[in-house]
């Protein structure tokens, strides 16, 4: 028996119309152990060679890990994967909640759907009970609407995820929602659901976990939610969630502003953590088995409409807030919740939002492609354009490609300003001024996401030795003049990071309990002995993490035609203007400063000039292709 | 003494559960405990979690007088109990659960497991 796991792999071909299950393979769990290194095997091993993301013989995977759904803090993380709508590369995305848990309880450690459905449709699993349903009627409706009704219709113990009509109408940036407002944000996830026909999972697990030790996990998971109460960050972190860092990102000159032309407002008052206990929270919303719930659901009313909505955390602030110059923590609530509605991903959608302003400043667009004006600052504008693209009209249809095609197709050297890796929108922190953070942004695997490695506290504090986000955003005194953060010793931080974020995505936690709250890496440890009745040591899991690593950058050499050292670079605007004003005005990160610090960090890596992985490396990780 | 819900304190994690199944059946699975959660969303955003409050009431209606009191506690006595499941349908709350693994159903014990671990304080034990 595989201790921690369901046990069982659950494939469905759309198209055949054919249901399997097989027993989870030992040498995939050995090897791999869960979540995110089951996405990147699978995808790697048995996604057909250059095919479109769109195609019918694209995959898409839903994985989770041995400590997924088990009694320790933060165990409700679900992985998704699939050949990137946003890159053409790999592509993986994950969401809180309660999804994957009830996944793993129906006895499912993974999931594959290949094909497309005839008709609109979705998956209804009830444990061994799995159906592909008719799903015209929720066709065309919002992510929300179709959630309350088949809750209503299914029953409201069931654990949903569904797609908005961008996902339908395969905007490159889709998200899927979840339990109100949970979302797998990245990569255009949501639109690989839409080009299947999917519109929605619904699922109801009643099964026991298999547990190696259920009196010591009962022992070790007490032990660690006490622990985790105990530590600074836990009172620190938890009122405000991730929304508690707006102040510190605004101050330290790193709060994307009206399309990262700027890094710094003065308005943070208005929409930071504090604005959303004050003004708009309703209630606290966790995930599952979570001691320190970051979702803050909101009411927010606005002058064009009133919402109940979850959020907005931190990377909607920065991206719909300040990116497009909302300066109300209202407005952004509102507009967060039509980003989920529509299935849009807030982050990606600030970033064309903010680029399709811009280029109307410019001149470049008209009034004709929008139907009215646009501007910076104005709710009904961001909106505009949200419905335009999720519907794909007007400008919305080359909006919907995301800012790397939509800027080619429209060339006035508006790429110098689409700000993107690989295809990929940015997230929420300006990096010219933190070079670690921008390397991590250029050489993370599905584009520029900050969630495969954050080291922007290290870059402020000098390129300081890691520590976790508490201690670094708690101990530093306001600046009003931040000097130039060194390039020099970035590698290194870069790679820590790199290799300890993808950790708690393979075991299938959330990492904030150990990155924010400082939680120890042997609680994680202890628990995995008892759900599993093997050892884990910390050091090899992240030699695991490096596999992974190796073999998505492979990945993309396979995928991506052109594919080496000129995907890995940042948008122009960051290495040739420098910040205009702010905390760190006139720094940026030289053309010069970039191509050592992606040299050292190839070499670093065992990667030629271009960036693949050398042979010999991925024998010494055991990566036989 | 019982278990009582603190309006408005939950935030839907439902450790309380996976407590409830460790301590009273050796299991990780939720759907096997005692205690259950609704979350009201969109409108109005909210939890309420449903508890014994030990009324009494599915002793009163047990055909077979399979379920006493101990204490404070009604406990089901599962060599007499047929499971015919007429607790289940007149627990006012809700709160006797069946499961499809086992031929009778089962109810909170007062064993305090969910008081104890609630991370935010939302479970009490009270006269």
């Amino acid at each position: 028996m595989l201790y921690g796991y369901a046990g069982k792999v659950l494939r469905i071909d759309l198209t055949e119309n054919k249901i399997t299950k097989e027993d989870l393979k030992k040498e995939l769990v050995d090897e791999y152990i869960g979540g995110r290194g089951f996405v990147a095997k699978t995808l790697y091993d048995e996604l057909p060679a250059n095919i479109k993301p769109f195609d019918p013989e694209n995959i898409f995977v839903i994985a989770m890990g041995p400590l997924s759904g088990t009694f320790m803090p933060a165990t409700g993380k679900t992985h998704f994967g699939a050949k990137s709508p946003a890159t053409g590369g790999y592509g993986d995305s994950n969401m809180g909640g309660h999804f994957g848990v009830e996944m793993k309880y129906a006895g499912y450690d993974m999931t594959i759907l290949k094909g497309k459905a005839e008709t609109p449709s979705y998956i209804l699993i009830e444990n061994d009970k799995i159906e592909v349903r008719d799903a015209e009627k929720y066709w065309g409706k919002g992510s929300f609407e179709v959630e309350e009704e088949l809750k209503k219709e299914l029953g409201e113990e069931y654990q949903i995820l569904t797609i908005g009509p961008a996902g339908e109408n395969l905007v490159r940036f889709s998200c899927i929602s979840h339990d109100f407002g949970r979302q797998a944000g990245r990569i255009g996830i949501g639109a690989v659901l839409g080009s299947k026909n999917i519109k929605a999972i619904a699922v109801r697990g009643t099964k026991d976990v298999p547990i190696y030790d259920p009196e010591a996990l009962y022992k070790f998971g007490k032990e660690t939610y006490k622990a985790a109460s105990e530590k600074p960050g836990f009172k620190g972190w938890t009122p405000e969630g991730t929304a508690g860092i707006t102040n510190w990102c605004n101050d330290v000159g790193a709060l994307p502003t009206r399309n990262f032309k700027t890094s710094h407002v003065d308005y943070a008052d208005n929409i930071n953590g504090k604005a959303i206990i004050d003004r708009i929270k309703v209630t606290d919303k966790g995930c599952f088995a979570c001691p320190t719930p970051c979702g803050k659901y909101s009411h927010a009313k606005t002058k064009i409409g009133s919402t109940y909505v979850e959020g907005p955390e931190y990377e909607t602030i920065a991206m719909l807030g300040s990116n497009c110059e909302l300066s109300e923590i209202e407005e952004i609530a509102y507009a967060n919740f039509i980003c989920d509605e529509l299935g849009v991903d807030t982050c990606s959608a600030g970033v064309v939002a903010s680029w399709a302003i811009e280029c109307f400043e410019k001149g470049i667009f008209t009034e004709d492609d929008f139907g009215m004006k646009i501007s910076f600052g104005d709710l009904e504008s961001v909106v505009k354009i949200l419905e335009l693209i999720s519907k794909r009209e007007k400008i919305g249809d080359l909006l919907a490609e995301g800012v790397k095609i939509a800027s080619e197709k429209t060339k006035h050297d508006t790429d110098k300003f689409a700000i993107h890796v690989k295809g990929l929108e940015w997230t929420g922190y300006e990096c010219r001024n933190a070079p670690g953070m921008m390397l991590g942004y250029m050489t993370a695997d599905i584009g520029a996401h900050h969630g495969r490695c954050w080291v922007l506290g290290n870059d402020v504090a000098g390129s300081a030795d890691a520590g976790n986000v508490h201690d670094l955003i708690s101990g530093g005194k306001k600046i009003n003049k931040l000097p130039k953060a060194k390039r020099e010793g970035v590698v290194p931080i870069v790679l820590d990071s790199q290799h300890t974020r993808p950790a708690f995505d393979i075991l299938g936690t959330c990492r904030l309990q150990y990155m924010e709250i400082g939680l120890e890496t042997e609680y994680y440890e202890k628990n995995y002995e008892a759900i599993t009745g093997k050892k884990l040591k910390w050091k090899d899991l992240l030699i695991l993490s490096e596999k992974i690593w190796n073999l998505n950058r492979c990945f993309n050499f396979r995928e991506i035609e052109d594919f080496g050292r000129k995907y890995d670079y940042p948008p122009a605007r960051l290495y040739e203007d420098p910040i205009p004003n702010g905390p760190n005005e006139g720094h940026l990160v030289e053309k010069e400063e970039i191509e050592k610090m992606l040299t050292d960090f190839y070499e670093a890596r065992g990667w030629d000039s271009q960036g693949k992985p050398q042979k010999e490396k991925l024998e010494s990780l055991g990566i036989n292709l | 003494m019982h278990l009582k819900y603190i309006e408005s304190k939950c935030s839907g994690c439902r450790t309380c559960q996976l407590a409830c199944s460790l301590v009273n059946f050796k299991v990780n699975n939720p759907s096997k405990s005692a205690l259950r959660i609704d979350g009201k969303f969109p409108n109005p955003g909210n939890y309420n979690v449903r508890v014994c409050n030990q009324c009494g009431i599915c002793a009163e209606v047990c055909p077979v007088d399979a379920i006493r009191k101990e204490g404070d506690t009604y406990k089901i006595d599962k060599n007499i109990c047929i499971g015919c499941m007429a607790c289940v349908e007149a627990c006012p709350k809700d709160v006797i659960i069946e499961h499809e693994d086992y031929d009778t159903p089962f109810k909170c014990v007062n064993c305090r497991a969910c008081v104890s671990i609630c991370p935010r304080d939302a479970l009490e034990f009270v006269d």
